[in-house]
């Protein structure tokens, strides 16, 4: 939009402005929740500025241990939450980016039903066979496991589906040059079509990784033992309803250092995000 | 270095489509070759299936002696130039050069002198760090060059390498081609549907049409005796005046009746043919001897410079005569084409030569 009116420019700011102050405040009001004492929040009004318990209330969640998720610290949340989330976004990655290089460069028998089981696989949500899924965890004893957390969440139809559609638009006769250059197929994997796909790979895996953190209903069926709880889960356990106990200084200082990884990966990654997202590389 | 042979190949896709139908080609050592055809003859099929892209339906390609049908294009020993290039996008030029020979386990330092003696051949020294999106298509056509150059392959093939090209570039290029070609001394197997490509390059012509070969011959042989109407309407720009001939004698009554002087024992033959430049104008009543007159009505003249193409209608047919320089008719004119005796080609009901 060229030439507009600076009337205009100062109308479009203040819409703008609104609307991050609208999606900021929470945010900013749990912050300041977290650096008060526990008496202060039951106390209303909360105070609009933040207190001077910020150090106390972070070192207490993240090193002391909290009584009501069985004296874990959330150190060990966070240790559980990153481990979950990295491994289901580097195993859908790379469960799927190898599906979608049988299917797209090789010829077999049955190379489309199995294309099809998987887009089928789309519309099954892991809510519909959580329970049979459950009883298999429960048979092969990976209850209270990182691979029970993250096995069953790895398998991705959707990002087969987008591999496939990327290695689609790869021309022919760059497979025929690699060929002809005598790169075999794993060459031609790693050497030519792993390249070409870093900025798919690196959308994915911040879309991933988010789906990861934030996984509620799995961890919580299969986890029991406090110690191999998610942020997540033990953020819902710490919240009593019943009790007037609730640490609600400490659940804002989860809840807190519970956004702070994706917020971390979205930052980091945001080139390659959206590098992965408007352009290809060919 | 080596020769390729080609014995009665065929290829029939899974659909029962037969692409090429039985093609015998012999290319001796250090030739170029060049396939050419309209476009779904069959020769690019043919050229996958000698760099082993395609598998062989049946006959043999022999490289060097040695049938190659069951082995892989890794093995053959063969470089091949895309259409498209096929640079690798993520890799700078000298990567792009260096990776076939990386991938048959050169030596780092014999991999290095390769490329960079490589690169000057072909004046791309200084871009030896840029990757493929930072240069022209001249450019990314002197890597894709280089890339089968630096392998030092028995055999060259080339996939209309030129035909992404501007009309400039592509002259320079068909040059360079043409030079390298002869100072490597690599036998060279080249298809292009352009004819003027086709006969400058090649020291071998193929003309191929429907999976089959029309002709094959050096270039000004098959330019001067067109095996087939086939050949003699794609070979040559523009292309040859074709008549048919009908009437109760076959071979010398035109389409709208002229009854024209036969040679003797081309009974047989049902087209008459003869080039743009073997025919010239007359506005002269009487048709000289020993030659071929047709009262011809001029519709539009396309001057080119050094020459002029007059479009004429005559016998019922449209016809091209070329004279040099500016032309003295202009459309609407009626004059006649006279075309010498000896510069006319016959052609039967197959649309074979007679001669």
């Amino acid at each position: 939009m060229i030439g507009q009116s600076p009337l205009r420019t100062v109308i479009a700011h203040a819409v703008l402005i609104l609307g991050i102050l609208i999606v900021v405040f929470p945010i900013y009001y749990t912050f300041v929740a977290s650096t008060h004492t526990l008496q202060t929040i039951l106390r209303p009004p909360l105070p609009l500025l933040p207190g001077d318990q910020l150090w106390n209330n972070y070192s207490e969640a993240l090193f002391g241990g909290i009584g009501r998720i069985g004296g874990i610290s959330v150190g060990r949340l966070l240790l559980n939450t990153t481990i979950m989330a990295l491994g289901v976004a580097v195993g859908k990655i790379f469960i799927s980016i190898l599906s979608a290089y049988a299917i797209v460069f090789f010829r077999f028998p049955l190379r489309m039903t199995f294309f099809w089981l998987i887009f089928i696989t789309l519309m099954l949500p892991v809510e519909v066979r959580i329970l049979p899924t459950y009883k298999v965890m429960v048979d092969l004893g990976m209850i209270d496991t990182y691979a029970g957390l993250i096995i069953p969440l790895i398998a991705s139809a959707t990002a087969t589906l987008l591999f496939r559609q990327f290695f689609m638009t790869i021309p022919g006769e760059l497979v025929e040059a690699a060929r002809v250059d005598g790169a075999g197929p794993w060459r031609f994997f790693f050497d030519i079509l792993v390249p070409l796909s870093r900025t798919n790979i690196a959308a994915l895996f911040v879309i991933l990784f988010i789906y990861g953190w934030t996984q509620y209903l799995w961890p919580l069926l299969v986890t029991n033992s406090n110690d191999m709880n998610t942020i997540v889960i033990a953020l819902r356990k710490m919240v009593s309803f019943a009790d007037a106990d609730t640490q609600w200084h400490l659940v804002m200082v989860t809840a807190m250092l519970a956004i702070v990884p994706p917020i971390l990966v979205v930052v980091l990654m945001q080139r390659w995000f959206v590098r992965g997202l408007v352009e290809s590389e060919k | 270095m080596a020769t390729v042979d080609l014995k009665d190949v065929k290829k029939i896709y899974p659909g029962g489509v037969e692409a090429v139908k039985g093609v015998s080609i012999a290319i001796p050592d250090k030739e170029l070759c060049v396939l050419v055809g309209p476009s779904g003859c069959g020769k690019s099929t043919l050229l996958r299936m000698i760099a082993g892209l395609e598998t062989i339906s049946a006959g043999t390609v022999a490289i060097d002696g040695k049938v190659v049908n069951a082995i892989g294009p890794t093995e053959r020993d063969i470089a091949m130039v895309f259409q498209n290039y096929a640079l690798y996008p993520h890799m700078k030029v000298y990567d792009n050069m260096a990776y076939g020979l990386r991938n048959r386990g050169t030596p780092k330092d014999e991999i290095d002198s390769r490329v960079r003696s490589t690169a000057k051949v072909l004046e791309l020294s200084g871009l030896l760090d840029r990757r493929p999106r930072e240069l022209s298509g001249g450019q990314r056509q002197r890597v894709a060059m280089g890339r089968a150059i630096v392998r030092n392959p028995k055999v060259f093939l080339f996939d209309e390498p030129l035909s992404n090209l501007d009309a400039k570039l592509r002259g320079q290029m068909r040059v360079e081609i043409k030079n390298l070609q002869r100072s490597l001394g690599v036998t060279s197997v080249y298809v292009t549907h352009d004819q003027l490509e086709a006969m400058t390059l090649a020291d071998i012509l193929v003309v191929m049409n429907a999976g089959l070969v029309e002709q094959i011959g050096a270039p000004l042989d098959v330019y001067e005796k067109p095996a087939s109407t086939f050949v003699a309407s794609f070979i040559g720009a523009p292309p040859m005046n074709l008549l048919a001939l009908t009437g109760a004698s076959p071979g010398s009554v035109l389409a709208d009746g002229m009854v024209i002087g036969s040679a003797p024992g081309q009974s047989k033959a049902v087209t008459l043919g003869f080039r743009p430049e073997d025919a010239d104008i007359t506005f002269a009543a009487e048709a000289p001897a020993g030659a071929l007159a047709l009262p011809a009505t001029v519709e539009a003249v396309e001057p080119v410079g050094a020459e002029s193409f007059l479009h004429c209608a005559a016998a019922g047919s449209r016809i091209v005569v070329r004279v040099s320089g500016r032309a003295s008719a202009k459309p609407g004119d009626q004059l006649r084409v006279v075309a010498r005796s000896e510069k006319l080609h016959w052609f039967d009901q197959a649309g074979k030569r007679v001669d």
